[in-house]
């Protein structure tokens, strides 16, 4: 039934002066819990315009959550979130959300175009119709993600990939300047998830920030410009090449890191025997 | 202290469960004894005066009831998408008590307490109340939805059941025909009924259609819709305002019990047929509204059968035609589409084959494919397959005007030639593709080929010839 969800974070903040600024997402003082269980804690964040930033940690790290806070998508207990200097409320229509795969029912009678069409629903606005205009411009979106040819198809007779950039195509449609995405490459094969990689970071070269929840720590630094290392709170941030260093992993991941570690004396041991 | 509550509410529906005896056995007696009579069929002269709409009265109850369905079709294709059918079912035993608290409030201003609109009014707030306690059960308890339903559900219906027995002992008002409420019963339904169902029907025409958009995204993408500022919370109201709505004013159709029936079957049957949202919606409303009519008219054509039933009959009639028949998901599509590429591999089999045994003689000449023969005995031998695929694949190449069957072998036609050229090409495509660029050995390829030669596109196989000749 239905859900009824407090999103008033603003009742809680300390942070009540608003100015537009250039930086699309900053997160002041962010604490999140279920269950009175803390999942984020004191989280303090500024997202980099124009940058493909990659949210990296470990299952149960927070990384969805602080996703679904700065949408608003799950009450906050304490803290603010400012798009581009001003509430969300106020600036919400900049943000483009490309939730997880699985979170929709992919047997829904609709078509590929016709869900690019559902990222323009708000511009449309109450009760107006769709008018060949916005289809066409929707087109121009799939066409962008390379998914044309596509636009006719039941949306279940896609393949992962495919699905994925259609819902990248929606997020177009919005004419959004920050992306917020829940693991794009999640159950998408090596080759699209390059393909996906080239989409986001042409869009990222157009002055729009991504926003991603990512799971390889092998491809973080090859995808993205900026890192930021979740576990409940922030461990660091920043361009990879600094952020990823041993010591900060091992202080992200926790005791599996340092197991693996251990392993990894052990064999070189093993091989100097 | 939540699980105790739901406790006492459990076996406060249990206490109330024997009230539901006399209800149910002694009422669908009293059916019976309205029509004395025996069984029999009706005469060809009620037929027609049935079929004409000669009958002022047929013709109002045939128009309320299709446009019940109409109605109810309608809203039910957001419901179910939205999965919430049961909801439904909840809300219209909910409305009982609201009946009958009504009537036995206007009876007790001084009335007959059969003044529809307002027993339709009570109906509402009790469906309303039923809703919000579905919602309290759910937001404020650990309990599941399920749970909360099957709570309002019972409960309310058996608060309803135990208010119906005491208007029956009460000496003002004739209570009588409330329970026509709970199976529904068409042949009372006035003009201002009608009415009423025509106004309700086009109120759920018109939010439908304005608001198709909302409820759309609302149906697909919950958090996407949260996300992008709409009020969940709010366009599930209207929702189920419009739920609400329609189930009340089919109470006295289709009655309580089955109203829930023309919620979800006529969108789960319109699914078979397309999966475009608007033609399902289209569908979902004319079968809807034909359920509501066929029902409605062989109830009137034989007295004894209650129309609520009848129209809920059909409407699982047209569900299981549409299981089997519908063109987009039906069975016999479905079934049809397998054996058709069932069909297409067997083809391509064996004209490849026989391409290969022709090129392979040297009494063979393109220029004059119909002196050349390819005996069955050779055909069969050259490939593993069965004896009863060999002759399917043959008669079905025959038809499709592919091969000229005689009695030792087969001769290819023009086109047939062309095609197995083509089939040919393409095999030896994607085993070199095999071979050269995925690795896969020279004692397995042959294997791998012909399982991916069939369901392979064109525009692949165009990328593969480029690459071939570069």
């Amino acid at each position: 039934m239905f859900k009824l969800k407090k999103n008033n974070p603003e009742k809680f903040s300390f942070h009540m002066d608003e100015h537009p600024s250039d930086i699309p997402i900053a997160v002041h003082d962010l604490t999140v819990s279920y269950n009175r269980k803390p999942v984020l804690w004191d989280v303090d964040l500024n997202i980099p315009k124009g940058k493909l930033v990659a949210i990296v940690g470990p299952n149960g790290a927070g990384k969805s959550t602080l996703l679904k806070s700065i949408l608003h998508l799950i009450p906050i207990a304490s803290g603010a979130v400012k798009i581009y200097g001003r509430t969300f409320k106020k600036n919400k229509h900049l943000i483009g959300y490309v939730p997880q795969r699985e979170s929709v029912d992919w047997s829904f009678p609709v078509n590929a175009l016709d869900t690019v069409v559902m990222g323009m629903y708000r511009k449309i606005g109450w009760c107006l119709p769709v008018l060949r205009r916005h289809k066409e411009f929707a087109m121009e979106c799939l066409r962008r993600v390379g998914m044309e040819d596509f636009y006719n198809r039941q949306i279940s007779q896609l393949s992962g990939g495919q699905q994925q950039r259609v819902f990248i195509a929606r997020a177009l449609a919005e004419r959004a300047e920050i992306f917020l995405m829940d693991e794009p490459f999640a159950g998408v094969d090596a080759r699209t998830e390059r393909a996906i990689v080239t989409l986001l970071k042409e869009i990222s070269s157009s002055g729009k920030t991504v926003l991603a929840v990512h799971h390889d720590l092998n491809t973080v630094r090859e995808y993205f410009d900026h890192v930021i290392l979740l576990n409940l709170r922030i461990i660091d941030s920043g361009s990879p090449d600094f952020v990823l260093t041993e010591e900060n992993l091992r202080r992200t991941y926790g005791g599996r890191l340092t197991l693996l570690d251990k392993a990894a004396t052990a064999l070189s041991n093993l091989d100097r025997e | 202290m939540k699980k105790k509550l739901y406790f006492l509410l459990l076996s406060f529906a249990i206490l109330l469960l024997p009230s539901l005896n006399p209800l149910l056995f002694s009422e669908p007696s009293s059916l019976v004894l309205k029509h004395q009579h025996n069984f029999d069929w009706p005469s060809s002269e009620d037929f027609l005066r049935i079929i004409s709409l000669r009958d002022y009265n047929t013709r109002i109850v045939l128009l309320g009831t299709m446009l019940f369905g109409f109605a109810s079709g309608m809203i039910g294709v957001f419901v179910t998408l939205r999965k919430r059918a049961l909801v439904g079912d909840a809300v219209s035993h909910a409305s009982l008590p609201g009946v009958v608290i009504a009537f036995i409030f206007m009876v007790s201003l001084g009335g007959t307490g059969k003044f529809l609109p307002g027993l339709l009014a009570g109906a509402l707030i009790s469906s309303f109340i039923g809703v919000g306690v579905i919602l309290l059960v759910r937001n404020y308890t650990r309990l599941h939805e399920d749970a909360a339903l099957g709570i309002v559900l019972s409960v309310f219906f058996g608060f309803g059941v135990a208010l119906l027995g005491i208007t029956q002992k009460m000496k003002e008002g004739n209570s009588a025909g409330l329970d026509s409420f709970i199976y529904g019963k068409t042949a009372s339904m006035l003009i201002s009924d009608a009415w009423l169902i025509l106004v309700s029907a086009f109120v759920v025409l018109i939010l439908s259609v304005m608001f198709f958009k909302e409820f759309t995204i609302l149906c697909f993408d919950e958090e996407y819709t949260l996300a992008r500022g709409w009020s969940v919370f709010g366009l599930d109201l209207m929702m189920m305002f419009l739920t609400v709505g329609v189930t009340v004013v089919g109470l006295q159709a289709v009655g309580l019990i089955l109203v829930v029936a023309l919620l979800i079957i006529p969108p789960i049957s319109a699914r078979f047929w397309t999966s475009n949202l608007k033609k399902m919606f289209l569908i979902s409303s004319c079968l809807g509204a034909i359920s509501g009519i066929l029902g409605a008219a062989v109830s009137a054509l034989v007295p004894k059968l209650p129309a609520g039933a009848l129209i809920v009959l059909v409407c699982g009639i047209l569900f299981l035609v549409s299981l089997l028949f519908g063109s987009e998901s039906g069975m016999f599509i479905q079934l049809y589409r397998n054996l058709r590429f069932q069909y297409r591999i067997l083809i391509q089999n064996l004209l490849r084959s026989m391409y290969e045994i022709a090129n392979s003689k040297q009494s063979f000449k393109e220029d004059d494919l119909k002196s050349f023969m390819i005996d069955y005995e050779e055909l069969f031998n050259f490939r593993s397959w069965k004896k009863m695929s060999l002759m399917i694949a043959v008669e079905v190449s025959k038809f499709k005007n592919l091969v000229i069957k005689t009695k030792k072998g087969l001769i290819f036609t023009k086109s047939g030639y062309l095609e197995s050229v083509r089939i040919f090409r393409n095999h030896h495509l994607w085993e070199l593709y095999l071979l050269n660029y995925a690795g896969v050995g020279l004692g397995h390829v042959d294997h791998f080929v012909d399982d991916i030669e069939h369901i392979i596109e064109s525009k692949i196989l165009e990328e593969l010839g480029e690459e071939q000749r570069s």
